[in-house]
């Protein structure tokens, strides 16, 4: 993530755009650091894309940072640690912590996402033993007496390992605090959401990523804070509706695609109206209850309200319907499909979900990218090709 | 049902030198017939397949699911058939038809990314869903889906409930991150055994499910694993009376899949025992596709699944060169036996979600290191081979880690080829073969007192082509 937000010093989200760059720059470690410092032996705990119950580190007086590996960053140990033939962010991950960037995280987490994630977890162990490193078991049966219950024996497990190296308790009046926090963030997305849906012009792609990304080493209160700030200058923008087509992007959860490859869909004509991109960030819908038992409310708003991806399982449910639903609450003319070279969810995922567009007439198309790509000249093409084809369409039909 | 078919040389019942392909030095002799565990094996899955063609007019339920955390005591006990999708991949991989199968699934849209497994499925149902003795699999009543040790189970059932109308049923079986099963993780599986698996099964057979049906089966589970943990430990002898690798994926066929509890696994692995117990006797090695192999130079752990493509020329690379091994962990993917785990007739359920925790791929990377490490010790082995392959996330992410980690825990060098297991594009047999015969000769010349013994071994790197 080296590119600088582009706008001028008339838009109104400039300022703004400026400090969520900042927050996003030297892989996520620059607010860690200062927050470290105005709080002192509180702990910061790192955590792989998808969800992670941030909620629950913050109820603790934990920083929970996200790590999205090193984008384009040059890998030189890290590579030895993975075949080629496995995506790429292990690798930069472990090329973070080999030369001391993730050193001012206490610990890490890695949620159940993937073998690669899961393994990755007992590396972690033995390269750096004197950090705490979990795996978080995501339960994959939703019944509150099951699945449920289990879960919430594993935040218990984590929140009691996390008290035992010097993270505060875990009682139902800090989580009950962490929950309303969570929710502002909850609310503030949401606009950024609507505000992508109703005026996209107003709001590219690349900007909304910035802003939400900006969110992963700091408080949920801060993140709301500045997205509704963002909100709120991009309303006051005075941009025109373009002839761009509307897609979301699907498949790319976890290893992020390159800033530049955004842009470059932007320059290609798309409108990127609704992506998964900062899922971990944005994993439920809706707010967390309030009211009932707040660990309960954590433990169900996960089973209940945790958003259709790759790693989760539908049951009964119909693959791909929750992809029709995004598009529609989208208004989206088509689906990118964008996942890391590699990346066994989303890949195993994509011939189900293409299905589904195709039996709904929803036109896509597909490319993979790793987190370092340079070159986005094909992809591009690739784009501009499709937004083309999707303008002829909707004029012919 | 029988994970290869090994189809060995006719012999004369002579034991003779063989022909072309051993190297000079090798002892590679033609055995005489097939072993009657073989011939009773062969005559089980012909049975189960027979079973299975005529499922649907005999009113048996059929259930899809996968080897690691298989319930096949459970399905025993509703008289439900298994069909193993892993299974037959890797017999069209035997069958030298999974590369078409594999096209097949890309043409429709399967990113060559992805585990050929799961692209040999779609590609094999998308042709017939013929199956290895050329009868066609009946469609599932049933996706039983064992969720345990790997994150592509779940893609997989998911594709294969896009195909079938019949439902499925999630069995999560929590990851051994810590090397632990903790109480939490037990009592999860069991209670989603009765809150899901049970009556999802009761449901589709009509039946409820009688425990002391289930606790016969898991007491006749325990005679076979007793059996089959003696045959592994074999291989502590010299010369190795088994192939721990090659061999032993013959030998987990039953108790991985279709048999485990039944009369006829029990059968099986008693028969194999006595003549491996026979062989002990007699000082000879196990057969190999080119013949019976005693002279060991080499003896080997191996890491990873093997290249179904090219099971046999891979194999021929070992024993061509006098290497046996003496363990793998491909082997354990089904179940640890030779780690202390038995099924417990008088703990159905929890015996169930025991086996499920405890497979291979279910443990945390370190845990994986230990037992490696143990195997080299306890099987007293010269060297280790990591054959890496492109599908498997599960297997392969780490296993750079654990070659480095093992060479310098034991002190043993390891070898580290890269192939597939049934994507024909992914095995480079002249560079594999290259890279394992200098593996070979650098073992030998360490032995030999011509390379210092440890912390000096190369990492080989056999790549595809
Ligand atoms: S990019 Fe995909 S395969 Fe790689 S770690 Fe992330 S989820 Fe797993
Ligand atoms: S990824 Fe590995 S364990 Fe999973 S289905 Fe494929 S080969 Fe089997």
């Amino acid at each position: 993530m080296t590119a600088e937000p582009t706008a001028t010093h008339n838009d109104p989200a400039a300022a703004v755009l400026r400090r969520a760059h900042a927050l996003v720059a030297d892989y996520g470690m620059a607010p860690v650091k200062s927050w470290k410092d105005q709080h002192k032996g509180a702990l910061a705990v790192g955590h792989l894309p998808i969800y992670t119950p941030r909620v629950l580190l913050e109820a603790i007086g934990v920083l929970p940072v996200a790590i999205y590996g090193a984008g384009d960053k040059d890998i030189i140990r890290g590579d030895s640690y993975f075949q080629s033939y496995i995506c790429h962010i292990p690798r930069s991950t472990i090329e973070l912590g080999l030369t001391g960037m993730l050193d001012s995280l206490d610990g890490m987490i890695f949620p159940a996402i993937c073998d690669v994630i899961r393994n990755l977890s007992g590396m972690w162990q033995m390269l750096f033993p004197q950090k705490w490193a979990a795996y978080l078991d995501l339960p994959q049966n939703f019944r509150p007496e099951v699945g449920g219950r289990f879960y919430k024996l594993e935040l218990k497990r984590m929140a009691r390992e996390l008290h035992e190296r010097g993270a505060q308790a875990l009682t139902d009046e800090g989580l009950r605090a962490a929950i309303k926090d969570e929710n502002l963030r909850r609310a503030a997305l949401d606009k950024l959401a609507a505000l992508r849906r109703d005026a996209s012009w107003r709001v590219p792609a690349s900007e909304a990523y910035l802003v939400t990304r900006a969110g992963g080493a700091i408080s949920a209160r801060e993140h709301a804070a500045l997205v509704e700030e963002f909100v709120a200058a991009a309303n006051k923008r005075t941009g025109q509706l373009k002839d761009n087509v509307r897609v979301v992007m699907v498949g790319s959860f976890c290893e992020q695609p390159p800033f530049g490859l955004i842009k470059s869909l932007e320059r290609a004509g798309c409108d990127i109206v609704s992506d998964d991109l900062q899922l971990g960030l944005d994993y439920m819908e809706g707010m967390i209850d309030e009211k009932d038992d707040p660990l309960d409310a954590v433990v169900n708003a996960f089973l209940y309200q945790g958003k259709a991806t790759a790693s989760r399982y539908i049951g009964e449910g119909t693959k791909g319907a929750a992809l029709l639903e995004q598009v529609k609450r989208a208004k989206a003319d088509g689906v990118i499909f964008a996942a890391a070279s590699f990346c066994d969810p989303a890949l195993l995922d994509q011939p189900m979900l293409e299905a589904a567009c195709e039996g709904a007439g929803v036109p896509f198309t597909s490319f993979k990218y790793a987190e370092n790509t340079g070159q986005f000249q094909v992809i591009r093409e690739q784009a501009g090709a499709f937004s083309d084809a999707v303008r002829l369409w909707e004029s012919a039909a | 049902m029988s994970l290869v078919n090994i189809t060995p040389k006719k012999g004369d019942g002579k034991s003779i030198k063989a022909g072309a392909g051993p190297s000079e030095g090798s002892a590679i002799t033609v055995p005489v017939t097939k072993d009657a565990s073989q011939q009773r094996q062969k005559r089980m899955i012909a049975n189960h397949f027979d079973k299975l063609s005529t499922a649907k007019e005999d009113g048996k339920k059929v259930a899809y699911t996968f080897v690691p955390g298989n319930l096949t005591e459970l399905m025993g006990a509703f008289e439900m058939l298994p069909v193993l999708p892993e299974i037959n991949a890797l017999q069209s991989g035997m069958r030298g038809k999974s590369g078409a199968y594999i096209s097949e699934a890309e043409r429709g849209g399967h990113s060559e990314d992805v585990c050929s497994y799961v692209k040999c499925d779609i590609g094999m149902l998308r042709s017939g869903n013929v199956g290895p003795t050329g009868k066609t699999l009946p469609s599932p009543d049933l996706l039983l889906l064992s969720y345990t040790g790997c994150f592509t189970f779940m893609k997989w059932f998911e594709l294969l409930k896009a195909e079938y109308n019949c439902p499925v049923v999630m069995l999560h079986v929590p990851y051994q991150a810590d090397g632990i099963i903790t109480p939490e993780m037990r009592q999860y599986v069991i209670d989603q055994l009765k809150s899901d698996v049970i009556p999802q099964m009761e449901q589709i057979t009509g039946k409820k499910l009688n425990l002391d049906k289930l606790a016969e089966q898991l007491a006749r589970s325990r005679r076979a694993e007793d059996a089959l943990v003696k045959v592994w430990e074999s291989a502590k002898n010299r010369p190795s009376p088994i192939d721990g690798y090659f061999g032993g994926v013959y030998y987990i066929g039953p108790i991985f899949s279709a048999f485990r509890g039944s009369e006829d696994a029990v059968a099986y692995y008693e028969e194999l025992l006595a003549e491996v117990n026979d062989r002990i006797k007699t000082g000879e090695g196990p057969m190999t596709p080119a013949g019976v192999m005693s002279n060991q130079k080499y003896r080997l752990v191996v890491e990873g699944p093997p290249s179904w493509t090219h099971f046999n020329e891979f194999w021929n690379m070992f024993s061509n060169e006098g290497a046996i091994a003496v363990a793998s962990t491909y082997t354990r993917v089904g179940g640890l036996y030779d780690q202390g785990f038995r099924h417990d007739p008088q703990d159905p359920l929890g015996t169930l979600a025991d086996y499920c925790l405890g497979c291979y791929t279910n443990r945390s990377l370190p845990s994986r290191i230990d037992l490696l490490e143990k195997y080299i010790k306890s099987y007293s082995a010269d060297g280790f081979l990591i054959n890496s392959v492109k599908s498997c996330n599960s297997f392969s992410a780490g296993q750079l880690m654990i070659l480095r980690e093992l060479e310098k825990r034991t002190g043993v060098p390891g070898a580290f080829v890269e192939s597939d297991l049934v994507d024909p594009r992914y095995f480079g047999k002249a560079n594999i073969e290259n890279r394992l015969q200098s593996y070979l000769q650098m073992l030998e010349a360490r032995r030999n007192g011509n390379i210092a013994a440890s912390g000096s071994s190369p990492v080989v790197i056999g790549s595809a082509p």
